[in-house]
């Protein structure tokens, strides 16, 4: 590898005017020399736009940019065959590569590429995973079957199962008044920011373990559903003890429905890549693997934006809105948002996007 | 510097453009790999360092007037810094790496400084689904086990008793970090998941024709003794196009002592006399000769890859 060379850091060194090109005594000299002020233009041209953007490039330049990549090409196909000078040859290389992630550089800049996926791209993505969905959503309910019977069975494994910082005073043999009192409302909104910020941290960091884990072929992301939904099956079991199951589920579908379909989204969207590479079909394992990888990056990124908001509503709206009802009200009309914006919602594809 | 180069050679890929030319690429190291991401990791522990430093010289700043009782500063302006401090590491952590690695450059800060950058495996576009992707994984690749691992070192120190965890843990962390060793594209996991890998992003200055300084200009004759030196086709005939690189890149770099040495070997070689103080100006005839001679066999097909051949 080389060096890197300290002035390439501080703006461009000094380039000599080249020399007359009569005086060259070989013909692949010449040739090179007919041509450099064009490589060094494009040259230019590629450094500012790593630089960044291309609102500081000159119309001219812009629109001279595709003939600059193809002269540079050209130019070095040519030189391969003529020319046996290592140093123009494989300055010609490393320019074409240069000019190359330029030309075909990422289609859309970030806003274009978020635009494009929150009008549709999202959930095409997550329409795409539907069978992943399905048996990841087996695979929770079951979890929580699983996480009932087992605490019904042996009281024991309720410690088990559920973290000690979240049991509190929700613990087996607490009564009516203090698991209802758990499930009431907060005195103000002070700290509850706080809350919300550490909620989503917590949350994002949990999905995006259960995505990245998917790489096994699934099988971890499906065991973390299974341990995360048996723990709700417990704190389910403790309150329907008491005969609370509306008032829990009323408290939990406010942030729940967002956070839990956030949660199902990334267990899917882990699976969905452990599935195409255990079976990829007609297609290498690698590319099977990349597509899946691909889809899964937009439904995560989605995912992180459903705990922001599942944060919000478990710290704010979950806290201060009391009431069974009320609380009912929200989680459900966020429930029904998602599916309608996931599976109802199809927009046409731009034919842009097929690139 | 044989084994160097084989070691290159042995990264090398081709990538065909869409006008048909194929590119030679070169796929990054893995140790350089390496370093990369350990200059990354320490620039965001920095950032985050001198960020959480610069919320408690803030919040220093908030007890001021209050006889520094916290329970009378103002609450909203506390609370504000406690979730810039949460949302501050999150956002660091994977921005990062998001923000840098879609920009035009499609590196970080660590891989600039390497010279490497991220490509898409195809040779397509690199799509930013790819960037997140394997970014996400790096995650469970690295930093998930090496957690685990601390804790259950801390754990252990502590007189608990880890057990089997401690060796799974290790074993999910060699797993994953030794996984471009097993694989001819040093992919990691997360290069395989999102397809792309890595490459070296070469910044090539073009060098000065040496066919327009000195004897090789003045048709073989030296400025210092004006003598004129010409080869014949039979002297010419003895080297390839290897050699005539190696003489490249001495012409270019290498000092005056190595070129007395070059010219003695090749004086030798085609049965000359060496004299002495006039290297540069023979090396540069030479040079221009038998590239004039070679690039002329290449125009009629017929090429001579180094002395053997």
């Amino acid at each position: 590898m080389k060096t890197p060379v300290l002035s390439s850091w501080f703006g461009r060194g000094e380039i000599a005017a080249p020399p007359d090109i009569a005086s060259a005594t070989l013909r692949s000299d010449r040739f090179r020399l007919e041509r450099e002020g064009e490589w060094r233009r494009l040259e230019a041209i590629v450094a500012r736009m790593e630089k960044g953007g291309l609102k500081r490039i000159a119309d001219e330049d812009l629109i001279a940019l595709p003939a600059l990549y193809r002269t540079a090409a050209s130019s070095l196909a040519v030189a391969r065959e003529t020319s046996l000078d290592a140093a123009t040859l494989s300055y010609l290389e490393a320019l074409v590569q240069r000019a190359w992630f330029q030309v075909y550089g990422p289609p859309r800049g970030f806003g274009g590429w978020l635009r494009d996926f929150v009008l549709g791209g999202w959930s095409r993505a997550v329409r795409a995973m539907w069978l992943d969905i399905c048996i990841a959503l087996f695979v929770m309910v079951a979890g929580s079957v699983i996480g009932w019977l087992l605490v019904a069975q042996d009281e024991a494994w309720y410690y088990r199962l559920v973290p000690a910082g979240l049991a509190d005073t929700r613990v087996p043999g607490a009564s009516r008044e203090e698991l209802l009192a758990s499930l009431a409302t907060e005195e103000g909104a002070a700290g509850l920011a706080t809350f919300a910020a550490q909620l989503f941290s917590n949350n994002s960091g949990v999905c995006i373990l259960a995505f990245a884990l998917g790489f096994a072929f699934g099988i971890p992301s499906l065991l973390l559903l299974v341990h995360n939904m048996a723990m709700l099956g417990a704190i389910l079991w403790l309150f329907s003890g008491q005969g609370l199951t509306v008032e829990l589920a009323a408290w939990l579908s406010v942030h729940g429905t967002t956070e839990i379909f956030g949660i199902l989204l990334s267990g899917a969207a882990g699976l969905h890549i452990g599935r195409s590479m255990a079976f990829p079909g007609q297609r290498p394992v690698l590319a099977a693997a990349s597509e899946a990888g691909q889809r899964g990056a937009v439904v995560m990124v989605g995912v992180v934006i459903m705990m922001i908001i599942a944060a919000i509503l478990e710290a704010f709206p979950r806290q201060l809105v009391d009431g069974t009802g009320p609380r009912f009200l929200i989680g459900g009309s966020m429930l029904a948002f998602w599916l309608a914006y996931f599976f109802l919602y199809r927009p046409k594809r731009l034919p842009e996007d097929s690139a | 510097m044989s084994s160097a180069a084989t070691a290159t050679a042995k990264r090398s890929r081709v990538m065909i453009t869409p006008e048909g030319l194929a590119l030679p690429i070169t796929l990054a190291s893995r140790g350089g790999r390496a370093g990369a991401l350990m200059l990354d990791v320490i620039i965001i522990f920095g950032v985050l360092l001198a960020f959480n430093l610069l919320l408690l010289w803030i919040a220093g700043g908030l007890l001021e007037g209050t006889t520094l009782d916290p329970a009378a500063a103002p609450r909203g302006a506390q609370e504000f810094l406690q979730i810039l401090l949460v949302i501050s590491g999150f956002v660091t952590w994977y921005g990062y790496f998001l923000v840098q690695e879609l920009g035009p450059r499609g590196a970080t800060f660590g891989k600039r400084i390497v010279g490497i950058r991220i490509a898409a495996r195809s040779g397509g576009r690199l799509a930013p689904e790819a960037v997140i992707a394997r970014n996400l994984i790096r995650d469970i690749e690295l930093f998930y086990p090496l957690v685990l691992v601390l804790i259950l070192l801390l754990l252990n120190a502590e007189g608990e008793d880890v057990g089997l965890l401690a060796w799974a843990a290790t074993g999910w962390f060699a797993l994953f970090a030794l996984f471009p060793f097993f694989n001819r594209d040093a992919l990691r996991a997360g290069d395989i998941v999102a397809g792309t890998w890595v490459v070296e992003a070469p910044r090539t200055k073009l060098a000065a024709t040496l066919s327009t300084q000195g004897a090789a200009a003045n048709r073989g004759a030296s400025e210092v003794t004006g003598a004129r030196y010409e080869f014949g086709d039979k002297e010419l005939a003895v080297y390839g196009e290897k050699e005539l690189q190696t003489l490249e890149r001495m012409l270019r770099d290498a000092q005056p002592e190595a070129l007395a040495a070059v010219h003695a070997t090749i004086c030798r070689k085609i049965g000359w006399n060496p004299g002495a103080g006039d290297e540069r100006a023979f090396l540069e005839a030479f040079y221009a000769q038998l590239r004039a001679k070679l690039e002329g066999d290449m125009r009629f097909g017929k090429r001579k890859a180094d002395k053997f051949s």
